[in-house]
């Protein structure tokens, strides 16, 4: 599989970066490189290997359904750029 | 409905779990609150914090699944659901995407007499996100929006159903016996008006015997069932129109608009769609214990199926009454102990159906909310049985038991309402009803049955309502020969 820049331009678009048309080119080189990387991890024989959920070899790990204290209003809204009537605003959404 | 097209619908429901804190954190789910004061910085979003799986969420998924007759995975585990909207402050929701913890089960439904099964494709875990309140009137015409984040990470089941169902009655009987089980089930307050429990819609058509799929449209802001079995109604008449003009269905968001009764498109961007899924480093793999399953299965209550067949071969009921009585476990609840105090199941049942329903359905109120406790309809019914109090008078108790709660002996007490059942008492006025209405003993001794129904009005009235009209009957028989 080959990363064009249109894929790049796509991907951008969904992570809501605005890239330079050198971006683009560096990012498209940078995706490819590390694609084929994976097309060479492709070619060893995973047949008797579990897929792997995580890398670190843990299960099960809970919490009891205990209230705590949460946090309080003010460092809430302590990093807020804008807020009103206790809320974060934001910017029109659509 | 047209014959031509066959209706397609299929179902997501959300239903929040009603545990006493947040998915991945401590907070409280509590409903409302001031805003921002339920939060805190792992619901937040803030760099460097770890999430940890609420026990009691997954506990509460797998019985949903249990009683939804879902297999239950022995491998599951989280995934990052990527999208910017502001409702999220992360700008991914933590759900679930190949590996849910429940898949594969199904329920049944009953529609004009017919049972037909819908299969549930899958049941996963997920975090709700924040409130958004916009500036203006719609979020299209606000230059601003405010938001709330009490309930983001509030714990989430979303139950998908197959595109089994064929017609808007058929969505509202699945989505009214899905509410009902995990109401019985106890993992959600299921209600519809306060968002503990929202439907989207998923609705397409396609010509009678296709096999392919026709394009979809999806319909959020389903509220009530009636919202439900309207907005798709609707929808299904739009697409018909559509198609049958040789137009074609845009796949898209659609609102239901309850106020023009219409559904309108939400316009998003086709991009929006790529969530872009991986599993969610910050959570480790859940590996549940068969044994674990098993007690949890035990552990169920008698599910509204099992229940309304009991209610009908044990005890009597029409199915008719037994489908109302069981469509909700508060209901369902109620019955069960006024039964237990007053073993008369179709006399109960009578009562339900009528008076109780019909009065909390004029105030609006849930059965938890009822003044009127099982023990005192089952005393009431007992002094009708025994003849304290004639039927007509126990009925004007029990309106005023539901409006004050007082207990109906207090009640009988009060308004001195007590029934004469006393031969001697009512002889002497029956005796002067018989002297007073010359006319219609005669009319009743020549063979006028309906005659004797004056009479006894008459006597009625001299007693202010308090005979016995049983024994009124039986007397004035006696003396008329």
């Amino acid at each position: 599989m080959k990363i064009t820049v249109k894929d790049v331009e796509h991907v951008a678009l969904l992570a809501r970066l605005e890239l330079t048309e050198q971006d683009k080119e560096k990012y498209t080189q940078s995706l490819n490189a590390i694609l084929e990387y994976m097309d060479k991890l492709n070619q060893i024989d995973t047949h008797d290997v579990e897929p792997t959920a995580h890398v670190l070899p843990l299960k099960n790990v809970f919490r009891e359904d205990k209230l705590h204290r949460t946090m309080a209003k003010e460092l809430v809204l302590a990093n807020a750029p804008e807020e009103e009537d206790g809320c974060f605003k934001v910017p029109r959404i659509v | 409905m047209s014959a031509q097209y066959e209706v397609v619908i299929g179902l997501e429901v959300h239903a929040e779990l009603k545990t006493d804190t947040k998915i991945f954190c401590s907070c409280p789910t509590e409903f409302g609150g001031e805003e921002n004061t339920h939060v805190c910085p792992v619901c937040l979003g803030l760099p460097g914090v770890l999430p940890v799986l609420n026990k009691k969420v997954l506990e509460y998924a797998v019985r949903a699944g249990l009683a939804l007759n879902c297999e239950i995975a022995s491998f599951s585990k989280f995934d990052r659901k990527n999208y910017f909207y502001p409702d999220l402050p992360k700008a991914y929701q933590i759900s679930q995407y190949d590996l849910p913890i429940c898949k594969k089960g199904y329920l049944e439904i009953e529609v004009n007499g017919r049972k037909k099964t819908i299969g549930i494709t899958r049941v996963h875990m997920e975090e709700d996100a924040g409130k958004l309140v916009h500036g203006g009137a719609t979020i299209a015409t606000s230059r601003y929006s405010l938001v709330d984040y009490n309930r983001t990470g509030v714990p989430l089941i979303e139950i998908v159903s197959e595109p089994d169902m064929r017609s808007a009655e058929e969505a509202r009987a699945y989505m009214e016996k899905l509410k009902a089980i995990l109401e019985y089930t106890g993992v959600s307050d299921v209600r519809m008006e306060q968002g503990s429990l929202r439907c989207d819609a998923n609705i397409s058509l396609r010509p009678m015997g296709a096999k392919e799929f026709g394009t979809k449209t999806e319909i959020k802001n389903l509220n009530s069932f009636r919202a439900l079995q309207k907005a798709i109604e609707y929808e299904i008449e739009r697409q018909r129109d559509i198609l049958e003009e040789g137009g074609k269905i845009i796949q898209e968001t659609r609102s239901w608009d309850e106020g023009k009764g219409v559904t309108v498109s939400l316009r998003s961007k086709e991009e929006a769609h790529d969530y872009r899924y991986f599993p969610d480093p910050d959570l480790v793999p859940v590996v549940i214990d068969p044994q674990w399953v098993q007690e949890i299965r035990d552990s169920l209550p008698e599910l509204p199926d099992a229940k309304r067949e009991r209610l009908v071969q044990e005890m009597g009921l029409s199915e008719y009454d037994a489908g109302i009585i069981t469509g909700s476990r508060a209901l369902a609840d109620f019955f069960d102990q006024v039964v237990a105090e007053y073993n008369e199941p179709k006399m109960v049942a009578n009562w339900i159906m009528g008076e109780f329903l019909r009065l909390l359905n004029a105030n609006n109120l849930e059965v938890a909310e009822s003044k009127v406790k099982p023990r005192s309809l089952a005393a009431l019914l007992k002094a009708q049985a025994e003849g304290t109090i004639s039927g007509k008078m126990a009925k004007t108790v029990f309106e005023e038991m539901f409006e004050t709660g007082k207990e109906p002996g207090t009640i009988i007490k009060e308004k001195g309402m007590v029934q004469i059942s006393d031969e001697g008492a009512l002889a002497a006025v029956v005796e002067k009803v018989i002297a007073a209405n010359p006319q219609s003993v005669e009319d009743y001794k020549a063979g006028k049955e309906k005659a004797i129904g004056f009479l006894v009005g008459q006597v009625m009235k001299e007693t202010k309502g308090q005979a016995n009209p049983g024994l009124v009957n039986k007397l004035l028989k006696d003396k008329l020969g």
